[in-house]
């Protein structure tokens, strides 16, 4: 099973590091509007959320694409051919969960391609709020959630 | 362009017309950016004698050349203007948000001439530069001012502006950015306010790009595991912020007490220091822009007549609402420092004229009248009452809004002022750590802990342990903190990357982002350029000269490690005045200017 992106918003601390490390490796240069990955801000809630592409088993980025510059690589990632792409953006419209921008500079619209199967938005997260594991591997919340548990109804043994 | 993104924009308030320039390169490259390069500007276009309120004042923003380039806590800019309070040239700095957004917009700093008759705001959607009005925000405070302006334009605009304080002329009240973040010393506010401009909103898509990007990705890469392997800037400071300090100074016996009156050992520090505000009101900590530290607190004080949310506080508004005011009540503290950020003003000189008007009361040297109840230090009411009554500006808080100086002199003892010319110093006792006494006494925007921060290695052993207690080595180690801190300053970044790295991890970010070979030492020479441009200018203003309140010169501390010290500033003093290269008054020799290439020319046409 390869490697996901998961977020924990609980974490973040609203750096934005991911957003510049994204637009670096995409562009090679510092710009949050090239990333993509966005932090979202909820002031009131005192919270914030990094959203990225979900590389969807199902995707409807990839089956609405009129000339299928979109496929599935090796690292489980959704990736665009931007030789096959025309540029319809129909992706843009059809992802569910709005992770694929268009590029106003390059005219060219991208999507998260966790970074050939070293993401950066990751990588760079301090505090932890992106992490990028298996999936089937990294029980982490459930554990989180069992310890507790573990914590009331566990006995400690003698030693 | 590289890193520096190539256009300053000019703004003339009166004539309402906006001039986009190419930035000065030559300067660029000799005085960085942000601090250094806008006093330079700064020093260029306005005489020293300027009324710091008058028209003829100009104010500055500037970004920095790292500023929004993903290096370690690369987020920040400065303000810069001559200071109403000091009279020095001001300089205050500031993280959070809106100084990448600046430059991805294209502008690597702002400078603003003359004064609206009306107020106004400054309006930056990447091209499109507008000045608007202003009349339906003027009287707002920062938060309701920030609101307004994204709920105008759009939440992706972040906004840098004054509140009431600042419109108001109180002397230290300063500019908030992304609502809780200030260029906060000096009272930039007020020099904003004097131009009738109220706010700075932006938003940009533009990109910032570095001369090597993968060099410089390297660079960053080594910066941010170093910074994230240091104790203070990895763990420490994002589990308990700047008021993890508070326990380790007062253990030191170096933080101040009851208007410094009381010595340097406050008995309840510890209900007022970070451990205690983690247990008790912190919610989460917050980064700045592109920072790993997160060392920012969001803190809610859930119930009870202190009840509030906000920001902070940081160590320095801690202390000087906490121990300076003899004040343990926490959610006071709390509260007092949030008012701060509210209505924009400083509170590290807030709550030290605070401190000072609760000695002089407590002497009876200012009439009950005069502030309308019994003042008295440790009251935790009095230090929220009189911060919002500076706020509005109402009653007693009009003298306060002047400052602790002005305080002392209208009541006949300016030597009660804790302060050094004119701005109040900060949480650190000088006569317990003898390089922090040379460091306030040397710094060119008046009282300040962060032209230098003799702290690190004095009381917390940071880079490397220097007794607090002698005074051999202060002035040598001084000299290179204050050169590395004004290029840190200039660069863009924050200065708690000292936390972590030294000048070979902070210069090779620089290099490798503006692309020169330039030596460790050459880019910290840049650093020390700009030290002696501000000494000149402070020069040519006729600022007082360098020393400390009597209070540190003469009475001794009464106990703790310091017990039976003074700050032995004399001999620090020549020996500094020496090493700096100047000479025995503190003036730079013709022989440093030619090393430095300064040519200052105190423009005479502002002269009064």
């Amino acid at each position: 099973m390869s490697k996901q992106l998961v977020v924990n918003p609980d974490k973040c601390a609203s750096c934005r590091t991911c957003e510049l490390m994204c637009s670096f490796e995409r562009a090679k240069v510092f710009n949050p509007r090239l990333s993509a990955v966005t932090v979202i801000d909820y002031e009131e809630a005192l919270t914030s959320v990094p959203v990225m592409c979900m590389q969807c088993e199902e995707a409807s980025c990839l089956k609405v694409c009129p000339v299928g510059a979109i496929s599935k690589d090796g690292n489980g990632a959704v990736v665009m051919n931007n030789d096959k792409c025309i540029v319809c953006k129909m992706c843009v419209s059809a992802c569910p969960l709005g992770n694929i921008s268009f590029s106003p500079i390059s005219r060219r619209v991208f999507k998260c391609d966790l970074c050939g199967g070293d993401p950066k938005c990751a990588r760079f997260c301090s505090p932890g709020a992106i992490q990028f594991v298996d999936p089937t591997e990294s029980p982490g919340r459930k554990k989180a959630v069992a310890e507790r548990f573990k914590d009331v109804f566990g006995e400690e043994v003698p030693s | 362009m590289n890193a520096w993104v190539g256009t300053i924009l000019r703004v003339d308030l009166a004539s309402e017309t906006i001039t986009k320039e190419p930035l000065n390169l030559k300067d660029a490259h000799d005085y960085i950016g942000a601090r250094g390069l806008g006093t330079k500007y700064f020093c260029d276009e306005v005489g020293p004698k300027v009324d710091a309120l008058s028209p003829e004042n100009k104010l500055i923003f500037m970004t920095g050349p790292l500023t929004g380039t993903g290096a370690a806590s690369g987020g920040r800019y400065n303000v810069i203007s001559k200071s109403p309070l000091t009279g020095t040239i001001g300089a205050a700095n500031s993280g959070g948000y809106f100084a990448p957004e600046l430059k991805y917009a294209g502008y690597d700093g702002i400078i603003f001439e003359n004064a609206s008759d009306t107020p106004v705001y400054l309006y930056i959607n990447d091209d499109i530069v507008e000045l608007r009005d202003a009349s339906g925000l003027w009287g707002k405070t920062v938060y309701e001012t920030t609101d307004l302006l994204k709920e105008e334009n759009g939440e992706s605009f972040k906004v840098s502006c004054i509140g009431p304080p600042g419109e108001n002329g109180c002397l230290y009240s300063g500019v908030l950015n992304d609502k809780h973040r200030a260029a906060g010393r000096g009272g930039m506010g007020a020099v904003m306010g004097s131009k009738k401009l109220k706010a700075v909103t932006v938003r940009g898509t533009g990109s910032v790009s570095v001369a090597r990007p993968e060099k410089f990705m390297e660079a960053i890469i080594d910066a941010r595991a170093k910074l994230k392997a240091h104790p203070v800037g990895g763990a420490g400071l994002a589990a308990l912020g700047t008021q993890v300090l508070v326990n380790i100074i007062n253990e030191s016996g170096a933080l101040p007490t009851r208007n410094w009156r009381d010595g340097s050992i406050f008995d309840e520090a510890d209900a007022t220091g970070g451990e205690s505000l983690a247990d008790k009101y912190l919610v989460k900590n917050k980064g700045c822009f592109g920072c790993s530290i997160d060392c920012a607190r969001v803190t809610v004080v859930p119930d009870g007549p202190f009840k509030s949310s906000g920001e902070g506080p940081e160590y320095e508004a801690g202390w000087s609402y906490g121990a300076d005011c003899g004040v343990s009540d926490l959610a006071a503290i709390c509260k007092a420092s949030f008012l701060c950020n509210e209505y924009g003003m400083d509170p590290i000189t807030l709550g030290a004229t605070i401190a000072c008007a609760m000695e002089l009361a407590e002497m009876g040297a200012i009439p009950e009248e005069d502030i309308g109840f019994k003042l008295r230090f440790g009251d935790p009411h009095a230090i929220v009452h009189l911060t919002e009554a500076v706020g509005k500006n109402e009653g007693f808080g009009k003298i306060l809004a002047l400052g602790s100086y002005r305080l002392a002199e209208k009541y006949g003892h300016p030597e009660l002022s804790m302060s050094v010319k004119k701005q109040e110093m900060p949480a650190y006792d000088g006569r317990a750590a003898q390089g922090m006494a040379l460091e306030y006494a040397t710094s060119n925007r008046g009282g300040c802990h962060v032209r230098g921060y003799m702290t690190s290695p004095e009381l917390l052993g940071v880079p490397f342990k220097m007794d607090p207690l002698v005074t051999e080595g202060k002035a040598a180690t001084l000299k290179i903190f204050q050169d590395l801190t004004a290029l840190i300053d200039s660069a863009g970044i924050c200065l708690f990357t000292t936390f972590g790295l030294g000048l070979p991890e902070i210069a090779a970010q620089y290099r490798e982002a503006v692309g020169t070979d330039e030596t460790d030492e050459e880019i910290l020479f840049k650093g020390e350029r700009v030290w002696n441009l501000e000494k000149h200018f402070n020069i040519a203003a006729g600022v007082e000269k360098d020393t400390l309140p009597p209070r540190l010169l003469r009475e001794k501390l009464p106990s703790g490690p310091a017990a039976g010290r003074v700050a032995e500033l004399g001999v620090m003093l020549a020996e500094y005045y020496e090493l700096r290269g100047w000479d025995k008054d503190g003036v730079p020799t013709t022989e440093k200017d030619g090393a430095t290439g300064i040519k200052y020319e105190a423009k005479v046409l502002c002269d009064v």
